[in-house]
């Protein structure tokens, strides 16, 4: 094999790293001003201009802590866990297209480091692998907190994986494929959160269980479980899961624009103009792609994604745990599993009669089992107030 | 080709250590674990014969999902330390009469089919890409139909099985 290629590989692996280090960095910092703000205080501004430097006094804050390992723990997975917490957090960017592709030196570099065939297949994977790292974080601390801590959230990641795994199934019927890249250039001509609007919201929300964010932040509910998993851990270690955690938020945003907001497309109406990513650009005599156009796009839309997880975890309180976890069986489930039954039978309708206005009844089904799904919480909420839904 | 002998080489070497660990560590946790490990390198070994979707599906079921539960059930139990007092007595003798039946089958079998001039098929190229999937799909769903119906209702039927098994009674008492 070109020992060219390798390098190619080696670089892309390392850049995407750096921008997901960076990105968690700062996302911290973004997180507590945006909080702050929703809150009607100013957050932290101090180090540097804006607070700009803050990320950076936090990490030599936590890197020079003591590090603090309690005598009866099992040693080596309680090195491990933190490491396995992280690991596939980093990894899973590696099949999520940022661009087009560029020439540089005479060769054509594309802006994604793998385009695996089963991108869609591949993030799944790498998400269920990801609970190991909480669970046993969880036993390894030898303490009766850490351990339900790391219960809770392999209880949870797995119900709200099926939900997950489902939505993204719709993403694939839309787009006839399991290619990422396929997937974004599928959506084109149109949206998939247009088409498919409750599949995002259902995405959406495993999601956010899946990284254990408000409102499921459950396995580390501070007034019940101390610190939940994470309790005897300190210094950098500590550090570490927060790292996995704000990496996956990022991930996922992308996972999300890939999926359902056109990924490193512009909007859909926008095709044909030059603010498109296959637009040649003319300068003088200098003509090139726009290419660089497209981790642009990724960019904003990662951070309007991000926005909307912090407002979420601003607004909403702790959902209790026997709700979260009949609200992951008994409404995401059947609700994702109807939502892909209909954008399966939408796409066969218009395919088969050959009218595009069928693919219409995809969004209006979707919104109507959606709403016959509101309708079931408040029934239950109503009916057994005091008890579980 | 050497590379890819040399990968299979280290992985068969990962393969065989993560099997023997997960028999012979005595807590059933760092057992579960080297399972895991073990499942992990076989779908690599997947990915290396240019199967990937059978290799992702291999991480997601096996590593993801069975394993997950697996070691949930032994920390809700907290059977972490394997006892072997109440074994039966039978069981050793049984097991190493079927362990060894299994070797010698397997071995057989081995020598008797595997020419040494005979290359394993290594699997066309242009079967790699997602053109395959979709192959694979049709003939789940054309030619093995039956089959795959009949274990979906396998599975469901397992499922209603634990749900009857642990649902109480309308008169029994919430304990």
């Amino acid at each position: 094999m070109d020992w060219t290629i390798w390098v190619e590989w080696v670089v892309k692996g390392f850049v995407l790293c750096l921008i997901l280090l960076t990105g968690f960095a700062y996302l911290t910092l973004y997180e507590r001003r945006a909080l702050a703000r929703m809150q009607v205080r100013v957050g932290p501004n101090r180090a540097g201009p804006e607070g700009l430097l803050q990320p950076i006094a936090d990490a030599v804050k936590l890197i020079f802590k003591e590090e603090y390992t309690p005598s009866r723990v099992y040693k080596v997975v309680f090195v491990l866990a933190p490491v396995l917490t992280v690991v596939p957090s980093l990894v899973l960017a590696a099949v999520i297209p940022l661009g087009t592709k560029f020439n540089l030196f005479g060769r054509e570099i594309t802006l994604f480091v793998s385009n695996a065939n089963v991108g869609v297949l591949y993030i799944m994977s790498i998400a269920s692998i990801a609970v190991y790292g909480i669970v046993l974080a969880g036993w390894s601390s030898n303490n009766k907190y850490a351990m339900l801590g790391g219960i809770r959230s392999s209880a949870q990641m797995i119900s709200y994986e099926l939900a997950l795994g489902l939505s993204f199934a719709a993403a694939i019927i839309m787009g006839n494929s399991m290619n990422l890249i396929d997937i974004v250039n599928a959506q084109k001509d149109l949206w998939f959160v247009v088409l498919q609007p409750v599949g995002a919201l259902i995405f959406w929300i495993a999601t956010l269980a899946e990284v254990n964010r408000a409102p499921f932040d459950m396995p580390e509910a501070e007034q019940e479980l101390t610190a939940g998993y994470h309790a005897e851990y300190s210094g950098m270690k500590f550090a570490l899961f927060f790292m996995a955690e704000y990496q996956k938020m990022i991930v996922i945003c992308m996972i999300m624009a890939t999926l359902f907001f056109g990924g490193y497309r512009e909007l859909w109406f926008l095709k044909d103009t030059a603010l498109s990513v296959d637009a040649v650009w003319t300068i003088g005599s200098w003509t090139f792609n726009a290419w660089f156009l497209g981790p642009v796009y990724l960019f904003l839309k990662v951070f309007i994604l991000l926005f909307a997880m912090i407002w979420v975890r601003a607004t909403w309180p702790r959902i209790r745990y026997d709700r979260l976890m009949s609200f992951g069986w008994k409404i995401m489930l059947p609700l994702s599993l109807a939502i892909v039954f209909i954008t399966a039978t939408g796409i066969l309708l218009a395919q088969e009669l050959n009218n595009q206005r069928y693919y219409w009844s995809i969004p209006v089904l979707s919104i109507i089992s959606l709403v016959v799904a509101i309708a079931f919480i408040n029934r239950d909420l109503r009916r057994k107030s005091h008890g579980r839904i | 080709m050497t590379s890819d002998l040399i990968v299979f080489l280290v992985l068969s070497l990962v393969a065989i250590a993560t099997a023997l660990g997960m028999l012979f560590s005595r807590n059933a946790v760092y057992s579960a674990l080297f399972l895991v490990l073990n499942f992990v390198t076989v779908a690599v070994f997947y990915l290396l014969l240019g199967a990937p979707f059978i290799a992702m599906s291999q991480i997601t079921v096996y590593a993801g999902a069975i394993m997950v539960l697996f070691l949930f059930v032994i920390m809700l139990l907290g059977v972490e330390s394997i006892s072997s007092p109440n074994a039966l007595p039978w069981q050793r003798p049984l097991a190493a009469i079927l362990s060894v039946i299994l070797v010698v089958e397997s071995v057989y079998l081995i020598l008797s089919r595997a020419q040494p001039d005979m290359s394993i098929a290594s699997p066309d190229a242009s079967l790699n890409t997602m053109d395959s999937l979709r192959e694979m799909a049709m003939s789940l769903f054309n030619n093995y139909l039956l089959p795959f119906e009949i274990t979906s209702i396998l599975l469901l039927v397992a499922m209603v099985g634990a749900i009857v098994l642990t649902k109480q009674e309308k008169g029994e008492q919430k304990s």
